[in-house]
């Protein structure tokens, strides 16, 4: 079973090294690693948008070489992720960053959501990668390799607009007949989409909320130690005492910062993402409904004998096929999904613990060090006085 | 209006009680986090220690609080708190406690007794009484004086200030503080009866008096001074605290958020659900453990307090050896101009002005009779002058002396109190940190097992 890994080429927060390190195990059967990073802005007369850079290394024979450099922007991987979901209705395609920011910022590119951007830009592209099905997709390759004016080329080959536009109205009316007659087993399987969606949402602001209540933690931490060392200059024996007190506190601040610091790394973005993920899972359910009620329809034609029953045998049979098909793909893709999914969670989470465990670890040696020096302090203060 | 001079009547002997124990044993207190008072008495004076034998082994406590009902002074009702004050004096024999005393009384009576003893004790730095009303609050703590908290917090430092003020080595041969915690019934008549109201300065003549002092002593301008950034930075200091405070308890409730929400997650986990249960526990054990955390928090804040109102305690006593400085700069001075007029009639030179001297110019010259007299007046003055002016100078070097004394014993009580407090403010540090480290380690395994 393929396993959620990042190429170990790639720059890497410490703590996915973690998650490097377990599944060294594991037969390292990866032959795609792709990077991608340098944001840059362009400006032309008519907008402003970012380009990444994205590097691809394979060893893989049907690339025409070993490495890749092109320059991706935001459009061209929506366009990719389309061609994903057109091609392979009913996996679980890996989820894009947001278009736009939900939260009202001043400047649409900001150093910190291009960043947060580009992380998940990059953890995207390799989900594709190690996806056992999507990896040999044609328009995947292309995005990978092809220059800007052969992918221009490319990307107007496929359907139109209006086609897509037509395609959407009609499928709304289908999903609402695909649930009636959905199998139990999808049943089972939307019941824990719609829960599971609903508590990774709340888990998400949950986790927001922590980090903004650190920050503010952070910043009122901030005065509280200089205010000791204030008060230090007006006093005499109690002058040590009180700068003690400010260098632990101060030493405190630090470590809430690189707490904060490892809550979004490791958290934050992991939640976001399947936070996205449900939302993507639930546009699968809706397509595999959609092929289930257009077999539904014809089952229903033939039956009332409407049409050429005939050619509507041939064409059930053929949905039948398809609707089988798209079961089998989803159910694997599910289980994948599913196991990734624990992988992740659990990992982001015993990452949160060890970063509060260390952090209380670091404010626990501050405070008892400061403690033994005034102990230490006292007992020579007293035998001072005894001699 | 002059001062009385400290009046010897008012460190009275107490109601006599059987002297128990030694003479140098500890005062013994009762109760309350802030338990405090010197266990060694201030200065080894041999007369000191057999004047407050009586002190010696009894125990004093707060004990309890109740809310009341009653009529005020314009016959309106009101509810206020009242608390009751529990005296026992422990036998030496076995070391048992018998209760002696047990009244009532309520937060004004308390100030009524302090403000008392600022008027008989002006070179004492007397105790502050805890707040009036809550002040540096953070959110979750209640403005409100009727608030079991609040009024909890004030019981022990009600407890506190009265045992401040019984192991004060001058202040607890006070008559009145004796009868505060013995005689129910007229104590407050009693009070009124010393006329103490009467005899304190008036804050305009304090005033007056700090602006157009010349030489006050320099010690005691340090002193002011010291004691304006003491408050000035305390002030900052609980602000700031109650800030953080805020702050964290913020932090930790949110964690409790994730206990709901793993819980009702782990309904649809097969492999994950045990994990995800036990781990959401773990951060409702997380959430709650910051109310323990803050409540301990409130008592060091309180310690804190107390100092910043000990504060203005000293700048009392600074504006007594003002008033009393200026009081005597204003003597010498009125004395200088008397011996100056005088020497200017005896000799017939005029320089100073004087009514008496215009009058004389414009109505005709005086006889040499009524020259005499007036010079025999003046020399009555001035003879007069001189000596209150010897005594006033006493006086002020007694006040500067035993102010001082009583400055210094308060020096090393705050370097002592503060330091206590700030070691135990590490200690619940220490104890947070202790408690979050075992609940992420115990979330972590639960995370690790999903």
């Amino acid at each position: 079973m393929d396993m959620n890994s990042f190429s170990p080429m790639m720059p890497t927060s410490p703590l996915s090294m973690i998650n490097q390190v377990k599944f060294e195990d594991e037969p390292d059967l990866k032959d795609l690693f792709i990077t991608v990073d340098e944001p840059e802005s362009h400006v032309t007369t008519i907008e402003t948008f970012i380009t990444y850079r994205i590097i691809t290394k394979t060893s893989r024979g049907e690339f025409d070489s070993s490495e890749f450099e092109v320059r991706r922007r935001y459009q061209d991987f929506l366009w990719l992720k389309e061609r994903l979901e057109e091609a392979h209705p009913t996996l679980i395609i890996p989820p894009l960053p947001e278009k736009f920011i939900v939260k009202g910022m001043v400047e649409r590119f900001n150093d910190d959501f291009i960043e947060t951007r580009r992380k998940a830009l990059h953890k995207f592209l390799n989900r594709i990668a190690d996806h056992p099905t999507l990896t040999f997709n044609e328009d995947f390759k292309v995005f990978l390799t092809a220059q800007a004016w052969e992918l221009s080329s490319h990307k107007k080959q496929g359907p139109g607009l209006l086609s897509r536009m037509g395609q959407t109205v009609r499928a709304v009316a289908l999903s609402m007949r695909g649930v009636k007659s959905r199998p139990e087993e999808f049943m089972e399987m939307n019941n824990f989409i719609e829960i599971f969606s609903q508590k990774i949402n709340l888990i998400d602001k949950i986790s927001q909320r922590i980090y903004k209540e650190e920050r503010e933690y952070f910043d009122e931490m901030k005065e509280y130690g200089p205010i000791h060392i204030l008060w230090s200059a007006s006093e005499e024996d109690l002058a040590d005492t009180l700068k003690g007190v400010a260098s632990c506190i101060d030493k405190c601040c630090k470590a809430t910062e690189k707490r904060m610091s490892g809550l979004s790394e490791a958290l934050l973005p992991v939640v976001h993402e399947y936070v996205l993920y449900s939302e993507m899972l639930m546009g699968v359910m809706k397509r595999r409904d959609q092929i289930q009620a257009e077999l539904d329809s014809k089952v229903e034609a033939l039956t009332s004998k409407k049409a050429d029953t005939d050619l509507l045998t041939e064409e059930i049979g053929k949905l039948e096929d398809k609707v089988e098909c798209a079961n089998n793909a989803l159910k694997a893709d599910w289980e994948r999904w599913k196991q990734n999914m624990q992988n992740d969670v659990k990992s982001a989470f015993t990452d949160i613990a060890e970063e509060n465990i260390h952090y209380y670890e670091q404010c626990l040696a501050t405070w008892e060090s400061f403690l033994t020096s005034q102990t230490d302090l006292h007992l020579e203060e007293a035998s001072e006085d005894k001699s | 209006m002059e001062q009385a001079p400290l009046d010897p009547e008012r460190r009275l002997q107490p109601a006599p009680l059987e002297p128990l124990g030694l003479p140098d044993a500890g005062l013994e207190s009762v109760v309350g986090e802030e338990a405090e008072g010197p266990r060694d008495e201030g200065p080894g004076d041999g007369t000191m220690t057999e004047n407050n034998f009586w002190l010696k082994k009894i125990e004093i406590s707060v004990s309890e609080a109740e809310k009341r009902t009653g009529r005020n002074a314009m016959n309106m009702q009101e509810t206020y708190t009242a608390y009751l004050i529990e005296t026992r004096s422990v036998e030496h024999i076995d070391g048992q406690s018998v209760l002696t005393d047990s009244l009532w009384r309520r937060y004004s009576e308390f100030e009524l007794l302090r403000n008392y003893l600022l008027v008989y004790y002006p070179h004492i730095v007397v105790p502050p009484l805890p707040e009036k009303r809550a002040e540096f609050v953070w959110h979750k703590l209640s403005a409100d004086n009727m608030d079991p908290d609040f009024v909890e917090r004030r019981r022990i430092g009600l407890e506190n200030f009265l045992l401040r003020v019984a192991s004060h080595p001058i202040l607890c041969r006070d008559k009145i503080f004796y009868l505060f915690l013995t005689q129910e019934g007229n104590w407050k008549e009693t009070v009124n009866e010393t006329g103490f109201q009467l005899k304190a300065d008036s804050r305009l003549k304090a005033l007056n008096a700090t602006f157009r002092v010349k030489n006050p002593d320099k010690r005691f301008t340090e002193l002011k001074h010291y004691s304006d950034e003491l408050q000035s930075v305390i002030s900052h200091l609980l602000r700031v605290r109650a800030r953080v405070a805020d702050r964290l308890y913020g932090v930790y409730k949110v964690h409790g958020n994730y206990g709901r929400v793993f819980s009702e997650w782990s309904a649809i986990e097969k492999e994950m659900g045990d994990g995800l249960q036990s781990a959401g526990h773990h951060m409702d054990v997380y959430a709650s453990s910051i109310d323990d955390i803050l409540e301990d928090e409130e008592h060091y804040a309180d310690q804190l307090k107390e100092y910043l109102f000990y504060a203005e305690a000293l700048r009392a006593v600074c504006r007594k050896h003002e008033l009393m400085q200026y009081d005597l700069e204003m003597a010498a001075q009125d004395l200088a101009s008397k011996k100056q007029q005088c020497e200017e009639l005896a000799t017939g030179t005029v320089r100073t002005f004087s009514l008496k001297g215009m009058t004389t110019k414009l109505f005709g010259q005086e006889t040499p009779e009524q020259r005499e007299a007036r010079i025999k007046v003046l020399e009555e003055q001035i003879n007069e002058g001189e000596q209150q002016l010897k005594s006033k100078n006493q006086e002020g070097r007694e006040f500067v002396k035993n102010a001082w004394a009583d400055i210094e014993r308060f020096k090393e009580q705050k370097n002592h109190d503060l330091k206590e407090a700030l070691i135990s403010y590490a200690v619940m540090q220490i104890s947070m940190c202790k408690k979050g480290i075992q609940v992420w380690t115990n979330a972590k395994e639960c995370f690790s097992k999903m």
